[in-house]
């Protein structure tokens, strides 16, 4: 094998000489970061009420949630990203209007930010329905012999424990989500996999951009598994086991 | 902007063989998966330590990166590999379409690793010393007792990931290989005709994934009488 | 020499101390029932004989044969030990007859055929035959035990291993079972049966022994142990067990 080594690269400065090419990793890193961090809280917020409905007992509620769900599930996430950047704002002419005119980034970030997080809170809807329907079904009616109200049994009593049980599939969830928005690169969102690629055209030192972007993403699943351990302890209730109490 | 059916009626021939190359890239990606992902599985219960901790660090470290990043990085490596076997003066070029082979099947190997162990240590203790108590070695065991056993509960999760894999495949399209995705955005770019294509790819998709989903919960209905 | 030798095993998980330098043997043609309350260790300790559970210390010898020496090809051993498990573990995928046939052919190498009769013939002795192309979901759970008796007959074992083979099954079951087990004794088969069936051993047992946190605390002729055993545990026991 005849590779040129040069760990040194990152130091080097890009072509325009405006930056250095560590500096490229880093931009890249802030923006699968941000779009990150913006789905998420579009899919949690989403994705925990499609997930509710799904469990109520009114049939047009359950069959809208489950559509949801089946329609993002069922379609090949890069597909989703092009629809988002290229067909729909055809259908919306002020988006398509806006986002021709704004710098391409911004129209790129709200794309991948509306694909991510819809893609992402079918599957967080999937999870909160999994784990309200796995408590005992006389909690509910216990809550609803006390006198609660449908709402009120959700939010006191349903609720706090189905999130509780929902933080381990919520982690690898919050996983996919940050290995997904690499995905945004194909509608040119300069984020940590293009900035590694770019680095690697421009210099041929694939190996060490590559390895950089790998090793962050390697630290950014160790970093997000910690967090959700430690909110998982926090979230603890004493005696009670998550998953049942095998 | 009218919507022009025509579009996709003349390139249907052209959508048809990138068809054609996703389902044989997610049929061998699933096969080859499942095999290695299997060895793998075993590798990590096995008892020897240093095995265990190899396989698992392949698994995890495939778990966390981007797929689009281990397809650069398998488009990038996999000459220079090739290059290192052969011995050859220049890298020996091998295509987007058989990297792209490559790449799933080891990288599918990681997912299908994780439910194959989950199928293995769903078998029952006793039913492993049942299968050692009659005499049949580690092998015997494996291939009698408790991977028939572990696929058979493992079927439905296992086609639920192959359909996963098979919407994954779009991705190919980073390297530029030309699958029912990448065969519709070349027609979409050639012609300016995005909407329709990319519509198009969508609905095929979606009725294909809801289709075979469907029959995995039927499946899965089925099973779950019978025992 | 003893069909089986225990000399001395310890066993350990973690700090914790399963087996406590545990000696005795059964002579050949010798059936030897081994009881003690729940966490004693002897469900541990027969798994030991045939190697599914190792021993950090002492040593067994089946046949002559040591089961800790690494050189030892374990399958070979266990393939001429019979054993049934308290859970039946007859392999669900897989129909009676081929459960009979399977380590009939893997192991001892026999033709299908051949294994496929001979498996019949131990069906039919545990009264069985009708149900050979079954699934075991498809029988009681007494039905099972007798398949899983078969199956382990099946393999010409030199002695036969019991690990508390009538504790999982309906009170209505146990007898059944246990009729197949005093046949197999008065033919002489050579037993190590782990239970707590008082009424199996005072029938058919030569030697009872007592277990009791890890340690053999009782090894006696069965009369002795009935009579008059020695520690105040095992009579402890027995009048619990004894008691209904």
């Amino acid at each position: 094998m005849n590779y040129n080594w040069n760990w040194g690269v990152f130091f080097q400065q890009t072509p325009d000489g405006d930056a250095f090419y560590w500096e490229w990793i880093v931009s890249g890193l802030l923006w699968t970061l941000a779009v990150s961090a913006a789905a998420w809280l579009i899919a949690l917020v989403l994705g925990s009420v499609i997930g509710v409905i799904r469990t109520t007992e009114r049939t047009w509620l359950v069959r809208l949630g489950n559509a949801w769900v089946e329609l993002f599930r069922n379609i090949p996430l890069l597909v989703q990203m092009f629809l988002w950047y290229f067909v729909i704002p055809e259908f919306i002419p002020p988006l398509k209007g806006w986002m021709t005119s704004t710098e391409p980034i911004y129209a790129q970030f709200l794309a991948a930010v509306l694909c991510l997080g819809l893609f992402t809170s079918a599957r967080i809807a999937e999870q909160v329905r999994a784990g309200i329907q796995s408590l005992p079904r006389g909690q509910r009616m216990a809550g609803r012999a006390l006198g609660l109200s449908e709402v009120q049994v959700y939010r006191h009593v349903l609720l706090p424990m189905a999130f509780r049980i929902v933080i381990p599939p919520l982690t690898s969830e919050t996983m996919n989500l940050i290995k997904n928005s690499s995905i945004a690169l194909t509608i040119g969102l300069m984020e940590l996999t293009f900035r590694s690629r770019e680095m690697g055209e421009y210099t041929f030192n694939f190996f060490e951009a590559f390895s950089a972007a790998t090793i962050i993403y390697i630290a950014i699943a160790m970093t997000a598994n910690r967090v959700m351990a430690w909110v998982e302890r926090r979230a603890a209730v004493p005696g009670y086991i998550a998953g049942g109490g095998r | 902007m009218g919507f022009d059916f025509q579009v996709i009626v003349d390139s249907l021939p052209f959508l048809w063989k990138g068809f054609q190359y996703t389902v044989q890239l997610t049929a061998t990606a699933a096969v080859g998966g499942l095999f290695f992902g299997t060895l793998l599985a075993m590798a990590r219960l096995s008892s020897f330590k240093p095995l265990a901790m190899l396989a698992a660090g392949y698994v995890n470290l495939m778990r966390s990166i981007p797929l689009v990043l281990v397809l650069f990085w398998f488009f990038f490596l996999m000459p220079l590999v090739l290059q290192g076997i052969t011995g050859a003066e220049r890298p020996p070029p091998i295509g987007a379409e058989r990297t792209a082979i490559i790449t799933f099947i080891l990288f599918e190997a990681a997912y299908f690793c994780e439910i194959m162990r989950a199928g293995i240590q769903s078998i029952a203790r006793g039913q492993v010393h049942a299968a050692y108590a009659l005499g049949l070695n580690y092998w015997q065991a494996m291939g009698n007792v408790i991977l028939p056993q572990a696929f058979r509960n493992m079927v439905p999760v296992l086609l639920t990931q192959t359909i996963i894999l098979f919407q994954d495949t779009s991705l190919v399209y980073v390297i530029s290989a030309t699958d029912f995705l990448g065969a519709a955005s070349k027609i979409a770019q050639r012609d300016s005709r995005l909407v329709e294509m990319y519509l198009f790819v969508a609905v095929v998709y979606f009725v294909l994934c809801y289709l075979l989903s469907w029959l995995v919960k039927g499946l899965q209905r089925r099973i779950a009488v019978i025992r | 020499m003893a069909m089986i030798e225990i000399r001395d095993v310890s066993k350990w998980y973690g700090a914790f101390q399963v087996l406590k330098d545990c000696t005795t043997k059964v002579e050949k043609g010798e059936v030897v029932v081994v009881c003690g309350p729940s966490g004693s260790g002897k469900s541990t300790l027969i798994k030991t004989v045939n190697g599914l559970e190792a021993f950090q210390k002492g040593e067994i010898l089946v046949n002559g044969i040591p089961v800790h020496d690494p050189r030892t090809n374990l399958s070979k051993l266990r393939a001429g030990v019979g054993m049934v498990f308290q859970h039946f573990e007859l392999f669900p995928h897989l129909t009676v007859r081929q459960n009979l046939a399977l380590a009939q052919v893997k192991v001892l190498k026999r033709a299908k055929d051949e294994a496929d009769a001979r498996g019949v013939r131990y069906l039919e002795r545990v009264g069985l035959a009708a149900h050979a192309d079954k699934f075991p979901g498809q029988l009681s759970g007494g039905q099972q035990q007798r398949v899983a008796i078969a199956r382990a007959l099946s393999m010409d074992p030199i002695c036969m291993l019991f690990d508390e083979p009538t504790s999982a099954l309906d009170p209505e079951m146990i007898n059944e079972v246990l009729d197949v087990m005093v046949e197999l004794a008065k033919e002489g088969m050579t037993m190590m049966v782990v239970t707590h069936e008082m009424g199996f051993a005072r029938k058919v047992a030569h030697r009872v022994i007592f277990m009791d946190h890890g340690q053999i605390v009782e090894d006696a002729a069965k009369d002795d142990f009935f009579g008059t055993p020695r520690s105040d545990r095992a009579q402890q026991f027995l009048a619990k067990i004894l008691h209904h």
